[in-house]
């Protein structure tokens, strides 16, 4: 579907994580990552860099372990096209708290950006809908940034932001990938130092 | 006499697992139903086993501990977000019902069934294999103490020995 997406990633992004205030946000193998990571490293991110299709889950079960505190996951189209099934599950548990926003530059950025099927209309935020979310919307446009970070941070979820941007490729902006040190760090900011 | 289901529902209790990851299973039926019945548990019921790996990530995240359920043609879809588990060293305790291992019928559960614990293994998952149904309680407790103590993913298989064989009859 040739519907031009001109939406530049990283500066959305930006914009989006500048209101994240104690947001835990958890972020999806590839080009999530990197934009996370571009916008400035938080103990608050957990950044995945592999197990493809896990971001969402990984948000689910923070979600509901943390019921008092925004969980907000950043993916992309090719991680939520292959955990789609995550979708029904969230929607099924429901978590009030818990926010994914995709980045859908419609190809696979980290493997040659060969199209994906969003790239021949499949509707993310659709298909989210369908679930059972009760909101999901898709964003083309700069004017509706500021609308979807507040559905990200303060409507009832869970809410998929499906953000429509070019399919430019970024700089890399590589975060630490010590799995264990990730882990640790993010538990000690959520929890506090008594958790060791 | 209690059941194993009871007796392991009893231990998940002990080890304040909180998050019930599952795919259906007739062996693990009983063993749902207690979890559901809990007021202090959170089941969660997912479209593909690999969901329950990244769900109790998240979980152990945010402080608390979960357990994951399965049968064993489930373990397969699990391989790559395993990865997850053990390169940060995430507790993974899982808990899985063989089919395809010992008087199957049906032969399209065999292939999984055979290469089971083997799998699990080769991505670094310690298995412990019960064949009786009062050794199933005590090898939840050791599981689960290596578990979460160590921060390892450890799976414990409980054979068709002890669940018996469907036999496809009405």
């Amino acid at each position: 579907m040739e519907e031009e997406n001109k939406l530049p990633r990283r500066a959305a992004i930006a914009q989006i994580l500048a209101e994240r205030q104690d947001t835990l946000v958890v972020t999806g193998l590839g080009s999530p990552t990197y934009d996370c990571a571009a916008v400035g490293d938080h103990p608050l991110n957990f950044y995945l860099w592999g197990a493809m299709g896990s971001a969402v889950t990984v948000g689910l079960g923070l979600a509901l372990a943390q019921p008092k505190r925004r969980v907000l996951v950043v993916t992309g189209d090719g991680e939520m096209l292959m955990g789609l099934g995550a979708l029904a599950t969230v929607a099924m548990k429901g978590p009030n708290n818990l926010s994914i926003l995709v980045i859908d530059n419609e190809h696979y950025g980290e493997t040659g950006m060969q199209q994906t099927h969003t790239s021949a209309g499949v509707d993310l935020a659709g298909i989210a809908l369908r679930c059972g979310f009760p909101q999901s919307v898709t964003v083309r446009q700069q004017a509706e940034l500021d609308n979807a970070a507040s559905i990200l941070y303060m409507a009832k979820g869970p809410v998929v932001v499906v953000l429509k941007v070019s399919s430019a490729r970024d700089p890399l902006v590589l975060p630490p990938w010590d799995g264990a040190l990730l882990k640790s760090r993010f538990r000690q900011a959520v929890l506090g130092p008594q958790v060791f | 006499m209690t059941s194993w289901p009871d007796l392991i529902f009893e231990k998940l209790r002990e080890f304040g697992i909180r998050h019930v990851a599952y795919v259906p299973d007739a062996g693990l039926a009983r063993l749902i139903e207690l979890c559901q019945a809990a007021d202090d548990m959170e089941p969660t019921v997912l479209t593909t086993e690999e969901e329950g790996i990244g769900i109790l990530a998240g979980a152990w995240l945010g402080g608390e501990r979960g357990a994951l359920l399965m049968q064993s043609s489930g373990v397969g879809n699990c391989i790559n977000a395993l990865s997850l588990a053990k390169v940060c060293g995430f507790p993974l305790l899982m808990i899985v019902t063989m089919r395809g291992e010992w008087g199957e019928m049906n032969p399209w559960q065999i292939p999984m069934g055979q290469i089971t614990g083997k799998t699990l293994q080769l991505a670094g998952v310690i298995v412990y294999e019960v064949t009786k149904p009062e050794a199933a309680a005590p090898t939840v407790e050791a599981a689960a103490r290596i578990c979460f103590n160590g921060g390892l993913a450890v799976a414990i298989l409980l054979s068709q020995r002890m669940l018996g064989t469907k036999l496809f009859k009405d």
